[in-house]
């Protein structure tokens, strides 16, 4: 039988906290950027411009079609090119920022299709009695439409922030330690891969259990 | 800096010389497609029946398939997949878990893939499956009853036909997202198309290429799953029915 | 054939039914009605034991409904019941909803369930749509399909739930005829209703609940003369007026 030895946690906590922090920081970028600029596309793809919708349609299945494995590699790839263009050859590791690119704009596709439907759950009548109040289209949109959109889909975002969290585990094919990476190289470097990978899946399961909970509960209260 | 485009790379031959690297991308398609379709054959299969015991009116067997939901659903695929591949073999008996090991590698990589990636989507086809049942109206069943119907017979015969048509849709996305998640195989060595992109930047320095050539088959993937669920759809359609004609 | 004692049932803390007690006799029709949230459709229900209850005892052509070794299935499948929303299946064409309880349930041949179906589904005059999908159908016709499947299963008895609420006025009096020509031929029926015309030309007794009590329990002819309770003879004219 196997025997447990979890003595290569406790030590490694300072390490495993760094890689949380990490975890966090590609988390909230992805969810900042990805809400902003997924309300653009959102907005383009629903706007009276054939050109701009088209484009925002495009990005958005095109980024929808495509493994997130395939969009962190992709990036991995054009960000230093992109950043020795700007900064010449001198540009350190570029880990981490790729992965925030990556997730931002693969992100920002999700959330815009997010946000289209909370958008188009607004009703017509809203819009007309916006614009007849004297509101401009960008008025009502914003005054009007998206205050009542985004507290139609608060419980959806966040089911998407919660999935978001665990997706960006996946930072794991560019080398980047996050919280899911550290736990596997101490695991690696002490021979304990089934405890410390064990101990990060209870992790994972503590923190997006709960959040879930909060979430459900936020949703009952909407729901009111 | 310029790129010198190289696009004929697909058709010169291999490092190990038995094939080109055109040959390489297609045995990476080949493995994506049955990881994918053989996982998918896992999720439906379990999230139907977790799905369906979620809305049984007995406590402890939906209260253990919500367990199953959680469970599933709150650790990244990642993770599962390291468990699945490193942890698992370790815990079973050593019989059982030597014999695991001393498989041919890509067996033990593709065997893994394919529980986790099918258990991983089984959780999420489960929550489809309850939400189609609880969407129908609460006479059908009352009405499957009072036939005479068992309550196995009323779900095989009148729930059921008409939540699997209601959750065509999502179920398609989820279809969708197992080829796409089937890529986190990489990690564990299975050699599906992202690792033959990987594979064919290491080998051939023509990166661009290989992964413009492994995004468009992926796109490709995506356009012919919606394409025949599309015809499923129309073909399950039914008359008078609300998307119906 | 249906004798009801002293069921109670209860949602929680919630009493919805106290101590009903009735019984229908073979042939007879019987009509319950009352206002909305008065316990008439949760009391039918639990005479085929689609709804629990707590206390007493519902026994359905002597077999005990609290009986633990009675087998509801069974049961069931010799009371017919027809529901306010139809509940035809709407993935399957109008003979396919006719024979499929006949066939899985009664173990019949698809032959006979079919001839058996189509005998029904002429009764209620709908022949030509046998190939069609209930969405295809006006609630009328739905609902007419709905007793011709009910009937297909030959039933000791019916049960009928509200069977016209959910129908557009003009289209009513179709089902009701059907209900009448059953009535007449001696169908056992227990029927929740507030079609009082209905009632009147074939009920022989008038049952009235009211929060969850059978306030009344009288035949047609007592009832529409001289309601005793106070609430029956609101309720009376209110529908009356309508």
């Amino acid at each position: 039988m196997y025997e447990f030895d979890w003595s290569s946690i406790p030590g490694a906590i300072p390490l495993l906290a760094n890689g949380l922090l990490i975890t966090l920081e590609v988390t909230l970028t992805a969810i900042v950027v990805g809400i902003v600029w997924g309300t653009i596309l959102a907005i383009a793809r629903l706007g009276s411009n054939p050109v701009l919708s088209r484009l925002a349609a495009a990005y958005v299945n095109l980024f929808r079609s495509v493994p997130l494995v395939m969009v962190i590699l992709w990036f991995y790839l054009i960000v230093p090119q992109g950043l020795k263009a700007i900064f010449g050859n001198d540009i350190g590791d570029i880990r981490l920022t790729s992965a925030l690119v990556a997730f931002a704009l693969f992100e920002a596709a999700y959330y815009s299709e997010i946000i289209r439907a909370g958008i188009q759950s607004v009703s017509k009548g809203q819009i007309a009695a916006g614009l007849a109040l004297g509101f401009t289209p960008g008025q009502t949109m914003r005054l009007v439409v998206l205050p009542q959109a985004f507290r139609n889909m608060t419980p959806l975002l966040l089911t998407q922030a919660i999935i978001l969290f665990q997706d960006t585990s996946l930072v794991y094919v560019i080398g980047l330690s996050d919280f899911f990476g550290t736990a596997y190289k101490v695991g690696d470097r002490d021979g304990r891969l089934v405890e410390l990978l064990l101990f990060a899946g209870a992790v994972y399961f503590v923190i997006c259990f709960s959040a879930s909970l909060l979430v459900k509960r936020l949703q009952a209260r909407f729901a009111k | 800096m310029a790129y010198n485009w190289n696009w004929e790379v697909f058709l010169q031959p291999s490092v190990t010389g038995d094939d080109t690297y055109l040959g390489w991308l297609l045995t990476g398609l080949k493995w994506t497609v049955s990881l994918s379709l053989s996982a998918w054959v896992i999720a439906l299969v379990l999230g139907t029946i977790v799905g369906v015991l979620r809305t049984v009116p007995n406590r402890w067997l939906s209260g253990l398939a919500t367990a199953y939901v959680e469970l599933f659903r709150n650790i990244p695929l990642l993770v599962q997949l390291f468990i699945w591949y490193f942890v698992l073999p370790e815990l079973l008996p050593p019989a059982l878990g030597d014999a695991f090991k001393q498989s041919h590698p890509l067996w033990q990589q593709f065997f893994s893939a394919m529980v986790c990636l099918g258990l991983f989507t089984s959780a999420r086809v489960a929550e489809q499956v309850r939400s189609g049942i609880n969407s129908l109206p609460r006479g059908q069943k009352a009405a499957g009853l009072a036939m005479g119907f068992t309550l196995p017979q009323v779900y095989r015969h009148v729930l059921m036909p008409m939540a699997y048509r209601i959750i065509l849709p999502p179920l398609t996305s989820e279809f969708l997202n197992i080829f796409k998640n089937s890529a986190v195989a990489t990690t564990i060595g299975l050699i599906e198309l992202s690792r033959q992109a990987q594979q064919l930047v290491d080998y051939t320095a023509q990166p661009y290429e290989a992964f413009i050539a492994v995004t468009v088959l992926y796109v490709l993937i995506n356009v012919t799953v919606m394409f025949l669920m599309r015809r499923l759809e129309e073909k399950v359609r039914v008359p008078g029915f609300i998307g119906g004609k | 054939m249906i004798e009801i004692k002293n069921v109670s049932k209860w949602y929680g803390q919630f009493q919805v039914l106290t101590e009903c007690t009735t019984q229908v006799q073979k042939g007879e029709v019987i009509v319950v009605c009352g206002p909305s949230g008065s316990g008439k459709s949760t009391l039918i229900k639990c005479v085929n034991a689609l709804e629990p209850f707590q206390q007493g005892d519902i026994v359905v052509n002597g077999t005990s409904l609290s009986d633990r070794k009675t087998d509801l299935n069974k049961l069931r499948s010799h009371v017919g019941m027809v529901f306010q929303n139809f509940e035809l299946f709407p993935h399957m064409t109008i003979t396919q909803n006719l024979t499929i309880a006949q066939e899985k349930v009664l173990g019949r041949s698809k032959d006979e369930a079919r001839e058996k179906g189509l005998k029904f589904l002429d009764r209620v005059g709908l022949m030509a749509q046998a190939e069609k999908y209930p969405g295809q159908l006006s609630g009328g016709q739905q609902q007419r399909v709905a007793i011709a499947r009910a009937l297909a299963m030959d039933p000791i008895c019916m049960l009928f739930d509200e069977p016209t609420s959910a129908l557009d006025p003009e289209m009513v009096n179709e089902v009701l005829d059907v209900m009448v020509e059953l009535a007449k031929e001696g169908m056992t029926m227990m029927c929740v209703t507030h079609e009082m015309g209905f009632a009147r030309s074939v009920a022989h007794r008038v049952i009235f609940m009211d929060h969850g009590r059978i306030v009344e329990d009288a035949s047609k002819e007592d009832f529409f003369g001289k309601p005793r309770s106070d609430r029956a003879q609101q309720f009376l004219a209110k529908i009356l007026h309508h």
